[in-house]
């Protein structure tokens, strides 16, 4: 038996989009409409941008004496030295590298421990109790307090700055990865109880695909936390590859201002990039159907 | 349809297609009174609908027949394998697909891909919404989303069917479509059907029996049998036969007095 929308059913006609799907609103408009709407939003960061520029030389030739200009380069003289000599910006870049590597490597091990913990506690209220006061504390703890603690563990090389990246970006995995698995419908729990899901299809085709956008939320704090565990972890151990923080160092100490502030603007390009990454990885993911304006349908 | 009679433990089990309460009385942990000695049955081909004030124990009494809560005291017999459950809230999974969601039971039941399919298209054309099988939930109206609910429960073919509310959400034009539409599945299907709802109106128009449910602790105070033969006419709810049950539930409702 077919009942057809056409005949049966007005009211199922008159809700049907004309679209495949409505799409977030967008603006319609003339042209001139539109290039109106990119000006208001490119213009007003682009006018702080120059202000910015002219406070900067401003505070280089007008504020700092000539003997200590070297406290703020001016903005011409950073890019000459800092970017457009070669030795010097592939030394940044390469320090940039291996500090991404790091950060990779970190948040990966902590991506598949913080979704495990996350996992375990989901499982029963017993170990999400036992836990969570531990992590908790974890967070609270300052990274820089445990740093010795972690040269004197590891050592100085390439695995201590994999561990701080690793339990400084543990957390919101963890948070965020729980707080998605929880976050699934009492009634589509009570429907995959009605039909006998096991406790494994419970977790694979309901638990975790309604974590996922609290997961690659967590997923994008993180990253940025494991490039920040990197950069500090690598200021602080000496042994293995160069990093960013190896350099920001050395710069400082030998007060290469214009080095230091090239390397600084680097450090956070990576951060905007990792973040930025991670959004577009999210809307890849969840884009399709995650509406964060209804918790459930 | 032929009933099998076999040995005598197999009489004790319910017959394929009915459900029976008996005597179901539910206190929750906290002392709330929810429902007080229940009973009444469903034979397969029968619709039964339950009205009753808000908060005396229909959806409890869903919980108890489908398996998900325990009754305090009591038993219910129903076979519940393919049990059909019609939540309130379309609970659709936000991401799947309209098809991929009215898929998932068929999924959980362990059928191959293929039949899956099969039933799934066949159960979204049998509620009108073919061309959104490709859509997201997000995508989709008050009353489509409940379509694909009834879609998901009717790929199994249910042989029992319990209803709570499901159309409470949605405007009274798109109700009556729903209804008619839910009305079809029965004739055509011959399901036992039961009921939750409080529109007076739905019920009688929906049902072959109305049960009207007293205030905590729901209690069973009236019956009604509903005359008309189906499939009933849309314009059924205008006749003066239609209006006088009605009325006499709607009396019964308020507690027998005015
Ligand atoms: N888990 C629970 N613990 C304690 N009391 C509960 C629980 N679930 C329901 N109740 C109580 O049992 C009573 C019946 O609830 P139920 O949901 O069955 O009502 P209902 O008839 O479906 O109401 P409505 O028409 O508003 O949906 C209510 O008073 C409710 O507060
Ligand atoms: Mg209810």
């Amino acid at each position: 038996m077919t009942l057809s929308p056409s005949d049966t059913d007005p009211a199922a006609t008159s809700e049907m989009p004309s679209e495949p799907a409505p799409t977030p609103a967008t603006p319609i408009g003339t042209t001139s409409n539109r290039r109106r709407q990119i000006g208001s939003v490119v213009l007003p960061p682009f006018l702080l941008g120059l202000g910015i520029l002219g406070l900067w030389y401003a505070i280089s030739y007008l504020v700092l004496a000539e003997r200590r200009r070297f406290l703020l380069r001016p903005p011409h003289q950073v890019i000459e030295k800092g970017f457009l000599d070669t030795s010097t910006f592939s030394e940044i870049l390469s320090g940039l590298v291996s500090s991404a590597r790091v950060a990779l490597i970190g948040l990966a091990i902590a991506i598949v421990l913080g979704m495990t913990i996350a996992v375990i506690m989901s499982q029963t209220k017993l170990a999400e109790r036992a836990i969570f006061p531990y992590m908790v504390t974890l967070q609270a703890i300052p990274i820089l307090a445990i740093v010795p603690l972690i040269s004197f563990w590891f050592g100085t090389g390439q695995t201590s700055r994999v561990v701080v990246c690793v339990i400084i970006a543990l957390f919101p995995i963890i948070v965020n990865t729980l707080f998605g698995l929880q976050s699934a419908e009492r009634g589509a729990h009570d429907l995959f109880t009605l039909h006998h899901a096991s406790r494994l299809t419970r977790l694979r085709k309901l638990m975790f695909p309604a974590a996922l956008p609290a997961i690659f939320a967590g997923l994008r704090i993180s990253a940025g936390l494991s490039v920040i565990g990197a950069v500090v972890g690598d200021f602080f151990f000496g042994r293995g590859d160069v990093g960013i923080g190896q350099l920001l160092r050395r710069y400082a100490n030998r007060l290469q201002g214009e080095e230091l502030l090239a390397a600084v603007i680097m450090t956070s390009a990576l951060g905007v990039c990792v973040f930025w990454f991670f959004g577009w990885l999210q809307n890849r993911a969840v884009g399709k159907w995650y509406d964060p304006s209804s918790s459930g349908t | 349809m032929t009933s099998t009679s076999a040995d005598a433990a197999s009489s004790l089990r319910p017959s394929a297609g009915s459900l029976a309460f008996n005597e179901i009385s539910m206190v929750f942990p906290d002392g709330t009174e929810a429902i007080d000695r229940v009973s009444f049955s469903v034979e397969r081909g029968e619709f039964v609908t339950v009205v009753g004030p808000s908060g005396c124990g229909k959806s409890t009494l869903l919980k108890i027949a489908s398996g998900l809560l325990e009754a305090t005291a009591g038993t219910v017999e129903v076979d519940r394998e393919r049990l059909g459950y019609v939540f309130q809230d379309a609970t659709l999974l936000a991401w799947r697909t309209v098809q991929r969601n009215v898929e998932l039971l068929a999924e959980l039941h362990g059928f191959d891909a293929a039949e899956r399919g099969r039933l799934a298209t066949e159960a979204i054309q049998t509620v009108g919404l073919a061309g959104f099988e490709n859509h997201y939930p997000r995508a989709l109206s008050g009353g489509m989303k409940m379509r694909a609910s009834l879609a998901r429960t009717l790929t199994l073919k249910p042989p029992v069917f319990l209803f709570d509310e499901p159309f409470g959400a949605v405007d009274e034009i798109t109700r009556e479509h729903l209804n008619e539409e839910t009305q079809r599945l029965f004739v055509a299907e011959g399901f036992a059907g039961l009921f939750i709802t409080h529109s007076i109106s739905e019920a009688v128009y929906m049902s072959s029996r109305v049960l009207v449910m007293s205030a905590r602790p729901g209690r069973i105070v009236a019956e009604f049998e509903v005359p008309f033969d189906y499939p009933r006419p849309r314009d059924l709810r205008f006749e003066p036969e239609f209006a006088r049950l009605s009325g006499e539930i709607s009396h019964a409702l308020r507690g027998g007095h005015s």
